[in-house]
């Protein structure tokens, strides 16, 4: 019998695997539910057992509530009409309350107070999930390299939308609801800040995400390309290397005169992806707070480029302009 | 049931596709390497360079000698330096750019009681004679606007430029009504797919705040670190969304004007930037005290739905290209439209810069350069 992933695409049929048995505090698990061809086609074909227990039930209350809420400002923006909430969907946005309002708590409704609500409840069900993650991994006797993984993530999105807004002491400064109108509060922010490029922490972001779609790319080439020896039982090969494992060092000796072992790839993996969102929350969280205009601290830092000067002035700066 | 897949997966990428434009790109560089400052045009969808009417009958140097207009008819106010022949001219071609013949509001009768021509009587008249007002105004005050043109003293606007055969021009702005005080139907003025900021969710209303008035466009802190000075992310957005119209407006891309290295850097902008820096302020001064100084005189007809009258945008005149009608010279044919004839009447001017070294001088009246011109 192949080895059962999606190497192989062989879909298993048979007893159901109902997990581990869990502590008798523990709450009960729904499922397995069954077999669906389609999941087999991307991983394991066996749907659950679902361990929802107290921790997810409170975040998926919470993320319901937070989804719904955006969801009813939307559709109340377009005057409640289904086809208008339908085809205005990715312009529709939840705003966070205006300047005027600084760092106010609960500012009208309709003025950024839904926004404050629904960010609040979002938070509470991205930590509960969080701890989720935590907890059931340690219900598993694993470590919890995932928890704090998404940790980094949920660092990112906190320094975002609350703790650099409250830095600025203003709310105004988060980031909208909206599909395309978070993308454009990025493209403003950039701009307000003189250019985000310049930023030395999100030039390391970027790097920490391009490193982390090659690391990616080549991880799974690796693995993909000694399929055929058995190369993805990785955790076996790790205490005891065999055909497949040595090929794929070899290969990247041969062509780099390195390899990554099958322990280290994933610890690269990790830190690449966790500094990616750990580096990008700092150059967040110094934009506007210590510096102002990234591109004039990059020409005092020598490190901007300089284009030859087209010889063009302000006019604003010539005696007796208009306004 | 694979192949149907295949189909799939072959058709959904190519719906993404939908909102691209295909067919033949030119591009152009138009800056230092490796800053993509280039302009890109698409020929299929560049709008269409509408012929220039021709002048109704030539303009001969001995029909600008003679009595002058305001000796000749009554109540002439402003044209009334022209000569009479050269007023009936400019008068016969304003009829049919503004009012054709062929059109709902037929020739002069749209402005003028044919039993009175010189009454004020019809609200047309009015608003005529303070357009006229402003396109002298423009013509002469604002010369740094056209400062890169390669018509020299015939750079300017004529009323074809904006109006093109109607009798409202067809590119205008009004304020939006402003948002409910509650949350249906509230966008804050933005989050709409809204043609003014080229479909961008961006604030579509910069008009209001910006292209009237005296407010700050810039947003960029001008100091390295944090000062006293605020700019919210708000306005820029709305500072954005009004680059996004001056874009569409004119068919160029950012760095038409800018190096996108730093966007508020004017060592490294283009020329451009500051002829659009004072097409800004001449658009300002043109709502401001041409068309909104009007006030009671427009009808309810000529407002927009917030109560104010119809005001003028980049796109006004420029209607998708960065030289309107193609750069055309039309105003070669109408010097009484270029500025008063003589040099000691233009009186309430703002007050205007010096030009940047590459443009003309600015301080000398359009009609003292005009060799076709009589004698002050």
């Amino acid at each position: 019998m192949a080895y059962q992933n999606i190497f192989t695409q062989i879909q298993l049929r048979g007893e159901y695997e109902p997990g581990v048995p869990l502590d008798h505090d523990s709450d009960p698990r729904f499922g397995p539910f069954g077999y669906t061809y389609w999941m087999g086609k991307l991983g394991g074909t066996q749907i659950g057992p679902v361990y929802l227990g107290k921790l997810g039930l409170a975040s998926l209350i919470f993320g319901t509530l937070a989804f719904c809420i955006i969801g009813l400002n939307f559709w109340a923006q377009v005057n409640w009409d289904p086809i208008q909430f339908v085809r205005q969907l990715f312009w529709l946005s939840l705003e966070p309350p205006p300047a005027k309002y600084g760092l106010k708590v609960l500012p009208p409704l309709q003025e950024g107070g839904w926004w404050l609500i629904t960010g609040f409840f979002l938070t509470v069900s991205i930590l509960l999930w969080w701890a989720r993650t935590y907890v059931r991994a340690r219900a598993l006797g694993m470590g919890t390299h995932i928890a704090w993984a998404f940790a980094s993530a949920i660092w990112l999105y906190l320094v975002l939308g609350f703790i650099r807004p409250l830095a600025m002491g203003s709310w105004s400064e988060a980031v909208p609801f909206g599909i395309f109108p978070h993308l454009d509060w990025t493209a403003a922010f950039s701009i307000r800040y003189g250019n985000l490029f310049y930023n030395p922490f999100h030039a390391l972001s970027i790097a920490f995400l391009y490193g982390s779609a090659l690391l990616f790319a080549m991880h799974g080439a690796t693995i993909l390309a000694v399929g055929r020896y058995g190369g993805e039982r990785e955790i076996e090969q790790i205490t005891d290397r065999g055909t497949a494992s040595e090929r794929a060092a070899l290969f990247w000796r041969w062509t780099m005169g390195f390899n990554a072992s099958m322990e280290s790839i994933h610890r690269w993996a990790w830190w690449f992806s966790v500094l990616t969102t750990l580096t990008g929350s700092i150059g967040i969280l110094l934009t506007g707070t210590v510096v102002d205009n990234w591109y004039l601290w990059a020409v005092e830092h020598h490190f901007a480029l300089a284009y030859p000067a087209t010889g063009v002035v302000d006019p604003a700066t010539l005696p007796g302009a208009p306004q | 049931m694979t192949r149907k897949l295949g189909t799939l997966a072959l058709i959904l990428p190519a719906l993404l596709l939908a909102g691209c434009e295909f067919g033949k790109k030119t591009v152009s560089q138009i800056g230092p390497r490796g800053a993509g400052l280039q302009q890109v045009n698409d020929s299929s969808s560049a709008p269409k360079i509408a012929a220039v009417p021709e002048p109704p009958y030539p303009l001969t140097p001995d029909m600008l000698q003679g009595p002058r207009a305001n000796v000749t008819y009554q109540n002439v106010k402003v044209l009334g330096d022209l000569s009479t022949e050269e007023f009936n001219y400019t008068m016969a071609a304003i009829s049919t750019w503004i009012a054709p013949v062929d059109g709902p509001n037929a020739g002069c009768n749209y402005c003028h009681n044919p039993a009175n021509m010189a009454s004020d009587e019809i609200y047309t008249k009015v608003v005529a004679r303070k357009m006229i007002e402003m396109t002298r105004n423009i013509n002469s005050t604002w010369r740094p606007h056209f400062q890169l043109s390669q018509n020299g003293p015939n750079a300017g606007v004529t009323c074809w430029t904006c109006h093109r055969g109607n009798a409202v021009p067809k590119n205008v702005w009004s304020s939006n009504l402003p948002d409910p005080d509650k949350l249906a139907g509230n966008k804050h003025g933005q989050n709409t797919p809204a043609q003014t900021v080229a479909y961008a969710s961006l604030p579509n209303d910069p008009f209001t705040a910006l292209l009237q008035g005296k407010n700050s466009i810039r947003v960029q802190s001008p100091g390295t670190f944090p000062s006293s000075y605020t700019k919210s992310i708000g306005s820029t957005e709305q500072t954005y969304g009004l680059m996004m119209h001056m874009s569409q407006g004119l068919g160029v891309n950012c760095g038409y004007c800018h190096n996108t290295q730093n966007f508020a850097n004017w060592s490294q902008s283009r020329p451009q930037r500051v002829s659009a820096w004072y097409g800004i302020r001449m658009v300002r001064d043109s709502n401001d005290n041409y068309i909104s100084s009007l006030g009671s005189v427009w009808p309810a007809n000529r407002r927009g739905p917030a109560g104010d009258p119809k005001k003028i945008y980049c796109t006004t005149c420029h209607q998708g290209v960065s030289k309107p009608m193609g750069g055309y010279p039309m105003l070669k044919d109408y010097p009484g439209l270029k500025g008063a004839y003589h040099s000691d009447t233009p009186a309430a001017a703002p007050p205007i810069a010096e030009a940047p070294p590459e443009a003309p001088p600015v301080a000398t009246p359009v009609a003292l350069l005009e060799p076709t011109k009589p004698a002050a």
